[in-house]
């Protein structure tokens, strides 16, 4: 058997939420949608898990800060102790407040550059990645459900008309 | 409506009276004269122990303390006396200006607050903020509290500049005097702003200005509910509130410099303003979120939803990161350069207040940060209460550090003095915002932006304990 999807079109965001949720209630899979811009509301609809970025965020952000206090110990502390304009550097603590600033810009520097890179990565996109839209419409003014077909296209595709798609393919996917 | 209930009226009845009794005793037991003071050091110098005791090697009132200043002077017995009378008479006016401390700082804690509570609501109302309006009355019932306290500051404003207490040293007789041993060049060079006459009607204009501003928006704020002008009211009230933050933002700086720099008047800095502004803010934030999280919890108040109390939350988290970003752009700047004439302020609180110094610090911003950086804390009230206990505690410490060096040196302590203003102070706070909430509708009705806030939700939060109809 081949892998066929439902590719059900619909042109606007409150439509598409009720869509969602109706054949959710019909107990579908769906695959993927995809939207020209965020729909509020619309992950709680799907019942996707909620992210977990910020809590990468927060632990690069700790890193960050070890690399900073790791760093201004080596150098300003251990490796050589100059006397600079008469800073205190008998001990990291003494000086810790001239090395504030860098402590600081190095947490949001790690939080801030790690996380985004986590989420290239877990989105998977990067520069030269082939394009994944199913149809250049969704990008523009259409949302677009996708459900694969187990032999009920029919009770499918009714299903779908009602809930106001405006077109609907049946396509083979690879 | 609600109604003020008799057991909280006798809780805060009950507050003030313990409070009122112990800053009277305080005041009561205040030393009045050098003796009194020299008793006090040596018993505080016997109950530091034996230590002292076992090597009395001639003078009386040998004590550690003095010992050193006699090592360090390295001079004559006769002359190492007279020092000691004239620390005597030092500690003495530092014991008798304890009282008086303590109940102002409690007092410029509660009036601050309060004061900030209503630039909030200003800012709320200039802001057209769409999620707080279900909380305008709570503020409004906050900002009743901007009464007492202002007639009490003027009180206490009245009796420094007519020498009752000590707390500003450069109201003592003779400091503009070239011919006084108490003359003071540098507090000369200053006269054109620290005189008693300007300083008095400055602080007269600042508490009735706010106060006017206070009276105006809560009638209009009342009038709101049933004026069905055409938002006319609510435009008026816009407008009042632009001119009041304009009005507020240069007070309250001026404010910061009067009441609180003032205190150490050989010192400045130039964002003071700004940090007593952000400390009295993150407070002020803190006891709305209280408020209101009784009041829900009491059952009072069915249209704030946990994002509500998230929001307040995220700002109570944001600003006590802003209070941390001048405190110590504050403190950075002045240990950087060193100059000693800055330098001495921060030395004064490192060497005598090291404790409440570096605690407040914790419990100002650490805490705060990790307490309240996650979201789903952020919607639980019973988190956001101990984050908020823990900021209000940091944030009377931080106001306690501010005064106390300068009037009682290293004198101080927490103890009945302090505890008591700041029972009286609570006291008073619960009795005039019960009170004040208990007068009024509390939904503010009239304004356009009230449907809004009712349905507010924040979309990263579960709303709990709330029938959630979104």
């Amino acid at each position: 058997m081949s892998n066929k999807v439902i590719h059900a079109f619909y042109n606007d965001d409150d439509i598409l939420m009720d869509a969602v949720k109706k054949v959710k209630s019909a107990n579908h899979h769906i695959e993927e949608v995809f939207c020209p811009f965020p729909v509020h509301g619309l992950d709680k609809a799907l019942g996707l898990a909620p992210t977990r970025l910020a809590i990468t965020a927060f632990m690069y952000g700790v890193t960050g800060l070890g690399v900073a206090i790791w760093m201004t110990n080596y150098m300003m502390i251990q490796d050589w102790p100059q006397d600079i304009g008469g800073k205190p550097n008998f001990s990291w603590w003494l000086n810790m407040p001239a090395f504030v600033p860098i402590m600081f810009e190095l947490t949001v520097f790690f939080a801030a550059h790690l996380m985004v890179i986590t989420f290239y990565m877990r989105s998977r996109i990067w520069p030269f990645k082939k394009a994944e839209n199913p149809d250049p419409r969704t990008t523009d003014d259409h949302f677009l459900m996708e459900i694969p077909v187990h032999n009920n296209e029919e009770e499918l595709t009714s299903l779908l008309k009602e809930t106001g798609a405006v077109e609907i393919n049946v396509v083979e996917k690879h | 409506m609600y109604q003020f209930s008799g057991k909280l009226k006798t809780f805060s009845i009950a507050l003030m009276i313990i409070g009122a009794l112990g800053v009277g005793y305080s005041f009561f037991s205040a030393p009045k004269t050098v003796e009194d003071a020299k008793e006090i050091l040596a018993s505080q110098h016997d109950s530091h122990g034996s230590a002292v005791a076992t090597h009395d090697s001639g003078a009386e009132e040998t004590s550690a303390h003095e010992e050193g200043k006699k090592e360090a002077h390295a001079e004559g017995s006769s002359h190492s006396e007279a020092d000691a009378d004239a620390h005597a008479e030092h500690v003495l006016h530092q014991l008798q200006n304890r009282p008086w401390a303590a109940t102002y700082v409690a007092l410029f804690f509660s009036l601050g607050i309060t004061l900030l509570v209503l630039a909030f609501y200003a800012s709320q109302r200039v802001a057209q903020a769409g999620w707080s309006v279900v909380l305008f009355r709570v503020m409004e019932a906050i900002t009743a509290n901007l009464v007492p306290t202002s007639i009490l500051m003027f009180v206490v404003v009245m009796l420094s500049a007519t020498h009752f207490n000590h707390l500003f040293v450069w109201m003592a007789d003779g400091t503009f005097d070239p011919s006084s041993p108490n003359y003071d060049a540098i507090v000369d060079g200053k006269k054109w702003w620290l005189n008693i006459p300007g300083w008095a009607i400055r602080s007269a204009v600042y508490l009735l200005g706010w106060n006017i501003y206070r009276y105006i928006i809560r009638k209009n704020s009342i009038a709101e509910d049933t004026a069905n002008d055409g938002n006319k009211t609510y435009k008026k009230n816009y407008h009042a509130s632009i001119i009041f933050l304009v009005f507020f933002m240069i007070t309250e700086s001026m404010m910061s410099w009067d009441w609180i720099m003032g205190l150490d008047p050989h010192w400045f800095s130039t964002l003071f303003g700004w940090y007593v502004l952000a400390t009295l803010l993150v407070s002020a934030l803190t006891v709305i979120a209280f408020v209101t999280i009784y009041l829900r919890a009491k059952g009072h108040l069915p249209f704030v939803n946990d994002s509500h109390i998230h929001d307040l939350a995220k700002f109570m988290f944001g600003f006590s990161v802003f209070w941390t970003y001048l405190w110590f752009a504050q403190f950075m700047l002045i240990w950087y350069a060193d100059m000693s004439e800055e330098t001495v302020y921060f030395i004064a609180r490192f060497n005598d207040y090291k404790v409440p110094f570096l605690a407040m610090v914790v419990m100002n911003f650490v805490f705060p940060i990790l307490l309240l950086v996650n979201s789903d804390f952020k919607s639980r009230p019973w988190f956001v209460v101990i984050g908020g206990l823990v900021i209000l505690a940091g944030h009377y410490i931080d106001v306690f550090v501010m005064v106390m060096p300068a009037t009682v040196g290293d004198q101080w302590f927490i103890g009945i003095p302090e505890i008591s203003a700041m029972l009286l102070f609570f006291g008073i706070f619960i009795y005039a915002v019960f009170s004040s909430f208990a007068k009024a509708s509390p939904l503010a009705k009239g304004n356009p932006f009230l449907h809004e806030s009712e349905h507010f939700h924040y979309y990263n939060i579960e709303h709990q304990g709330e029938e959630n109809q979104h």
